[in-house]
C-alpha cells in the first residue's frame, strides 16, 4: 500500500440525463403502494436517458465537462478507460468514441471497463497507478450507464443513467488520492448473462454477503492503512444501490449522515451504477474547499469494492467549477415522463 | 439500413468536433469544410486551413417536426434549427433538452453529443451533434 | 439561336394510380402529345425524360431509354437523356429540349417527366423524397423535405409577419383551382377552417400545406419555330428559359426566405424574353408546400419581397385575379409526381395560352411562365412562353 500524496484528481465532470419518472409512477403500473415503495427503497425518482442518450454521449457530456473546467490539452490525455455495465456496443468500445470526441486521439490507450457497478472507480485506480508509474501524464476515468431492469422487478424502481469523468494526474491536482485499495470476492449476487437484455439478482443475497461485507472490509482496511478514522472525513461517499444500504453502511462503520449528505444523490436520480458513487465524488467536489478530506468505497456486484482516501488541495480554488453545471443543478434540472414514454423510450413498445 | 460505415466515419470530425475551414485568403469560415473558398476560389486553392469551432450559436428558424422519418418516429414531436455559429456558419440540427414551446428565434444555444441514428439494431451507432438551451 | 415553340401536349391523370406502371404513365403521356402535335415518331430527333428517383421509387434506373422503349422507339433508335434534378427534373429535361433545338442540333424534341411514387410504402416515398435536401448535413440530423420548407416558413413568419391563414390561402385557392382540372389529383374544394386546422407535418406547415404523393407523367413536343406551323394551328413558342442552381442545404443560403435560383433563373428567362414580371398573365409556380407560393411569386418579382402573403390576401392570384397562379390546382391539388411537376407545368401554360383550359381558362391569356424547383431550392428552371 504505497502512499500517493503527489497523484490525485485535476478536474471532473458530470453528466445526468433530464427526463425522471417517480418510483410511485412505476409502482402504480405494478399495483404496488408507491409511498412504500419509494419510501422503503429511499428513491423517490429516477433519471431516465433520452432516445438520444447512452453510455457514450454520457461519458463524452462528462468528459467535456472535466475539460472545461481545466486548462489541460486533451492531446496531453495518455489513457481513457470507461467503466460501465451497458457500452452501447458489446464489442466495440466506447473509450474510442470519447477518445474522439474529446480530441485525445490517437496517442493514448483505451479500454472499456465491466465491473458491475465499480467498474468506473476501478478506471481511476488504472489511471492513477498509470500516471504514478509515469507512463501518462494525464488519465481519464469515467463511469457512466444507461442501466436497464426487466419491467416488474424491483431494480426497476432504481435503474437509471448518469456518469462522472475524472482527469487523473500530477498537475494542479486538486484532490490528491492518497490511498486507494480494493476488496474482491467470487459473489453472485447480481449479473445479466451474455446477450440477456435485463439482469438478474440474488434478491436479498446482495445484500449482508455481497454490498455490505465488501464495503465494510474494503473501508477498514483502507481506514487501516491510511491510520484514519471516520470522523477526520468531511464527506464520505458509499456505493448507493438504494437510499437505504449506503446510509445504513455509513452508520455501521461510524459515519454520520451528515458526512454522506451531499454524496448521497440516489433519492433524486436512483442508481447510475458504474455512475452512482462518482457522482456522489463529483458533487462532493462542487462544493470541497481546500483541505476537505474525502472517503470513497465503491461496490460492483459479484463482488467487489474499491476504497478511496482523498484530500482536497489549494488548487480546487483555481479549477474553474462554475464553467459546467453542478451536480445538484443538473438534479434539478429535469423533466417527469411518465410510464408510458418510459416504456416507449425503453425500447419495449417496438416489436421489430 | 445496410450502408457501409465509411460514409460516416469519414465525417466524425465535422460531426463530433466541428471541425470547419477558414479561408487564407478572405478569413471566411465554412462548416462543414470546403475544398476552396466560394469568394476567392483559385487565390484559395492549398490555403483552407482547418479550424475547430465552438459548437455555440444562435438559432435562425425552425420547425416541430410532427411526421419524421423512420429513425427519428419514436422522437416525434421534436424541433430542428437552422443554427447561426458563432464562427459564421449555418448548419441544421435538432434541439434538445427543452420544451418545444420553448424553442424561438433568436434562441441561444451550445451543441451537445448525442446519438443521431443507427443503422437498424445491429449495424453502427451513430454519434454527432444537438444543440441545447445555453446555459 | 433559334427560337422554339411547342407544338403538343399531354399528360396521364395524377394521382394514386394503382394500376398503371411506371412504364405505362410515360408511354400514355408521351402518346398524348405525340398525338397533339401530329408529328410521326421517325420525325423525333431525341427524348429527354425528367425522373428524380426512378431507382428508388421503382428499383429502374437507366429509364432514357426505358422510355423510347416503351414508346415504340426502340427500332427507331432515338437519342434519349434521362435528366435528374430532384423535383426540378422536369423543368430541366425542358431545358435541355429547349437547348437542344435553340443550338440547331435537333428540329424536333419529345420532352417527358414522370414518377411512380405509389410503388413504395409512404414513409419510403417520404425517405427517397428527403434525397433531394443534404443528405450528409440536412437529412441525417433528422430534418424532413417538409421540414425544411416549414423553416422557411417560420422565417418568413418572423419577417414578415405571413401568417398560417395566409399559407391556408394558398391551399384552398389551389384545390379551388384544382376542383376544375380533370387530370389533377384532388379535384375538390376545401374550406380554411380545413387547411388551418389539418394535422401538423413540421410546424408551421399542416397536412394540407403540402402536396402530395403522386403517380403521373407529362409530355410536351418541342419544335424549331419556323416549322411550328407545319405541325399545330396553335403553337406556343418558348421565349425565355432560365435555369439557376443554389446551396444544396437550406442552411448556408444568402437567405432563408429567398430561393435565389429562382431569383436569378427567372432574371435569365425575362431577359431574354425581354418582358417584365408585370408583362405575365399566367403562372404555375412550385407549391409543393404553400410556403413555397408566396416565396416564389416574391422571387419572382410579381411582388415584393415579404408581400406574397398580402397578395394572397388581396386575391391577386386567384383564377380571376390580375394575375392568376397555378390555374391547374398546382402541385398542391393537382399533385406532385416529382420528375413529371416541370413539364405538367409547361402543359398547363400551353393549355391557358392556345385557350384550351376550359372551366379554368384564364381570359386574354397571352404571356405565360412556369417555375419549378429542386429540393429546398437548389435548382430552378423557368420557361416563358408566348402564344404564337
Amino acid at each position: 500500500m504505497a502512499i500517493m500524496e503527489k497523484v490525485g484528481i485535476v478536474s471532473y465532470g458530470a453528466n445526468i440525463p433530464r427526463w425522471r419518472i417517480k418510483v410511485e409512477d412505476i409502482a402504480s403500473i405494478w399495483g404496488k403502494d408507491g409511498k412504500v415503495i419509494s419510501k422503503g427503497l429511499g428513491i423517490n425518482e429516477k433519471s431516465v436517458p433520452s432516445f438520444d442518450q447512452d453510455t457514450a454521449t454520457i461519458s463524452v457530456e462528462a468528459a467535456r465537462a472535466a475539460l472545461k473546467r481545466c486548462n489541460i490539452n486533451p492531446q496531453d490525455i495518455g489513457a481513457i478507460y470507461i467503466g460501465s455495465e451497458s457500452h452501447p456496443y458489446a464489442v466495440k468500445p466506447t473509450g474510442t468514441i470519447v477518445g474522439e470526441a474529446i480530441g485525445a486521439t490517437p496517442d493514448l490507450m483505451v479500454a472499456d471497463y465491466e465491473f458491475a457497478c465499480k467498474a468506473g472507480t476501478a478506471a481511476i485506480q488504472s489511471c492513477t497507478a498509470l500516471v504514478k508509474a509515469e507512463m501518462i501524464k494525464y488519465g481519464l476515468a469515467v463511469g457512466a450507464d444507461t442501466s436497464q431492469a426487466a419491467p416488474g422487478d424491483a431494480l426497476e424502481y432504481s435503474a437509471s443513467a448518469g456518469g462522472a469523468a475524472f482527469i487523473i494526474g500530477k498537475d494542479n491536482v486538486i484532490a490528491s488520492i492518497n490511498h486507494t485499495i480494493s476488496f474482491t470476492s467470487d459473489t453472485p449476487d447480481f449479473w445479466r448473462r451474455a446477450q440477456r437484455k435485463y439482469p438478474s439478482h440474488g434478491g436479498r443475497f446482495t445484500g449482508a454477503p455481497a454490498y455490505f461485507k465488501h464495503i465494510t472490509s474494503c473501508a477498514i482496511n483502507l481506514m487501516r492503512n491510511a491510520g484514519t478514522k471516520p470522523e477526520e472525513y468531511d464527506y464520505a461517499i458509499f456505493h448507493q444501490p438504494n437510499g437505504k444500504f449506503p446510509v445504513s453502511v455509513a452508520k455501521e462503520l461510524g459515519f454520520t449522515y451528515d458526512q454522506i449528505k451531499q454524496g448521497l444523490l440516489v433519492p433524486y436520480i436512483g442508481n447510475t451504477y458504474s455512475g452512482a458513487s462518482l457522482i456522489g465524488l463529483a458533487s462532493v467536489l462542487d462544493v470541497a474547499k481546500p483541505g476537505d478530506r474525502i472517503f470513497l468505497t465503491s461496490y460492483g456486484s459479484g463482488a467487489g469494492s474499491d476504497a478511496f482516501d482523498i484530500t482536497v488541495t489549494e488548487k480546487i480554488n483555481d479549477l474553474f467549477r462554475e464553467n459546467a453545471p453542478s451536480v445538484f443543478q443538473m438534479v434539478e434540472d429535469k423533466e417527469y415522463i411518465d410510464y408510458g414514454m418510459y416504456t416507449k423510450v425503453s425500447e419495449l413498445l417496438f416489436w421489430e | 439500413m445496410g450502408e457501409g460505415v465509411a460514409r460516416f466515419w469519414r465525417e466524425i470530425p465535422q460531426r463530433y468536433n466541428f471541425i470547419g475551414d477558414r479561408c487564407g485568403s478572405c478569413e471566411r469560415i465554412f462548416f462543414p469544410p470546403k475544398e476552396s473558398c466560394p469568394f476567392c476560389r483559385r487565390k484559395s486553392m492549398g490555403k483552407m486551413k482547418e479550424i475547430k469551432l465552438s459548437g455555440k450559436g444562435e438559432i435562425v428558424t425552425y420547425t416541430i417536426i410532427h411526421v419524421g422519418p423512420e429513425d427519428f418516429e419514436e422522437q416525434v414531436p421534436y424541433p430542428i434549427a437552422i443554427v447561426k455559429l458563432e464562427e459564421g456558419p449555418q448548419i441544421t440540427a435538432q434541439i434538445v433538452d427543452c420544451n418545444i414551446d420553448e424553442v424561438k428565434i433568436g434562441m441561444k444555444v451550445e451543441s451537445t453529443f448525442r446519438k443521431i441514428r443507427q443503422d437498424g439494431s445491429t449495424g453502427a451507432i451513430y454519434y454527432g451533434y444537438k444543440f441545447k438551451k445555453r446555459c | 439561336m433559334r427560337d422554339v415553340a411547342v407544338i403538343g401536349v399531354g399528360m396521364t391523370k395524377f394521382g394514386e394510380l394503382w394500376d398503371k406502371s411506371f412504364r405505362q404513365l410515360i408511354a400514355e403521356a408521351g402518346a398524348k402529345a405525340i398525338l397533339d402535335s401530329g408529328i410521326e415518331g421517325k420525325e423525333i430527333n431525341a427524348m429527354y425524360v425528367g425522373s428524380m428517383s426512378s431507382g428508388r421509387f421503382v428499383g429502374q434506373e437507366h429509364v432514357g431509354a426505358l422510355v423510347a422503349d416503351v414508346s415504340g422507339f426502340s427500332n427507331l433508335h432515338i437519342s434519349s437523356t434521362r435528366i435528374e434534378g430532384a423535383c426540378a427534373s422536369g423543368g430541366l429535361a425542358m431545358r435541355q429540349g429547349y437547348l437542344s433545338i435553340a443550338s440547331g442540333m435537333n428540329d424536333i424534341v419529345v420532352v417527358g417527366g414522370m414518377e411512380k411514387m405509389n410503388d413504395v410504402l409512404g414513409a419510403s416515398a417520404t425517405e427517397t423524397l428527403a434525397t433531394a435536401a443534404d443528405q450528409e448535413w440536412e437529412a441525417f440530423f433528422g430534418a424532413t423535405f417538409p421540414g425544411l420548407y416549414a423553416m422557411i416558413a417560420t422565417k418568413h413568419m418572423h419577417d414578415y409577419g405571413t401568417t398560417k391563414k395566409q399559407l391556408a390561402q394558398v391551399a384552398v385557392k389551389n384545390h379551388a383551382n384544382g376542383a376544375l382540372n380533370p387530370y389533377a389529383q384532388y379535384q375538390r374544394e376545401i374550406t380554411l377552417e380545413q387547411a388551418m386546422n389539418a394535422t401538423s407535418v413540421a410546424y408551421p406547415l399542416g397536412l394540407l400545406d403540402c402536396s402530395p404523393v403522386t403517380d403521373g407523367a407529362a409530355s410536351v413536343v418541342l419544335c424549331a419555330a419556323e416549322k411550328a406551323k407545319d405541325y399545330s394551328d396553335k403553337p406556343v413558342k418558348i421565349i425565355g428559359s432560365g435555369q439557376a442552381s443554389d446551396s444544396l442545404a437550406l442552411h448556408a443560403r444568402r437567405d432563408i426566405c429567398t430561393l435565389d435560383s429562382t431569383v436569378h433563373a427567372s432574371k435569365m428567362a425575362y431577359k431574354q424574353a425581354n418582358l417584365t414580371p408585370k408583362d405575365v398573365d399566367v403562372a404555375e409556380v412550385h407549391d409543393c408546400f404553400t410556403i413555397g407560393e408566396i416565396c416564389a411569386i416574391e422571387d419572382l418579382g410579381f411582388v415584393k419581397k415579404g408581400e406574397g402573403g398580402k397578395a394572397i390576401d388581396n386575391k391577386i392570384t386567384t383564377l380571376d385575379g390580375s394575375l392568376p397562379v397555378n390555374t391547374s390546382g398546382g402541385l398542391k391539388a393537382k399533385g406532385h409526381p416529382v420528375g413529371a411537376t416541370g413539364v405538367a407545368q409547361m402543359v398547363e401554360v400551353t393549355l391557358q395560352l392556345r385557350g384550351d383550359a376550359k372551366k379554368r381558362q384564364v381570359k386574354e391569356a397571352k404571356i405565360g411562365l412556369a417555375h419549378n424547383v429542386g429540393g429546398s431550392g437548389a435548382s430552378c428552371t423557368i420557361h416563358i412562353l408566348e402564344a404564337m
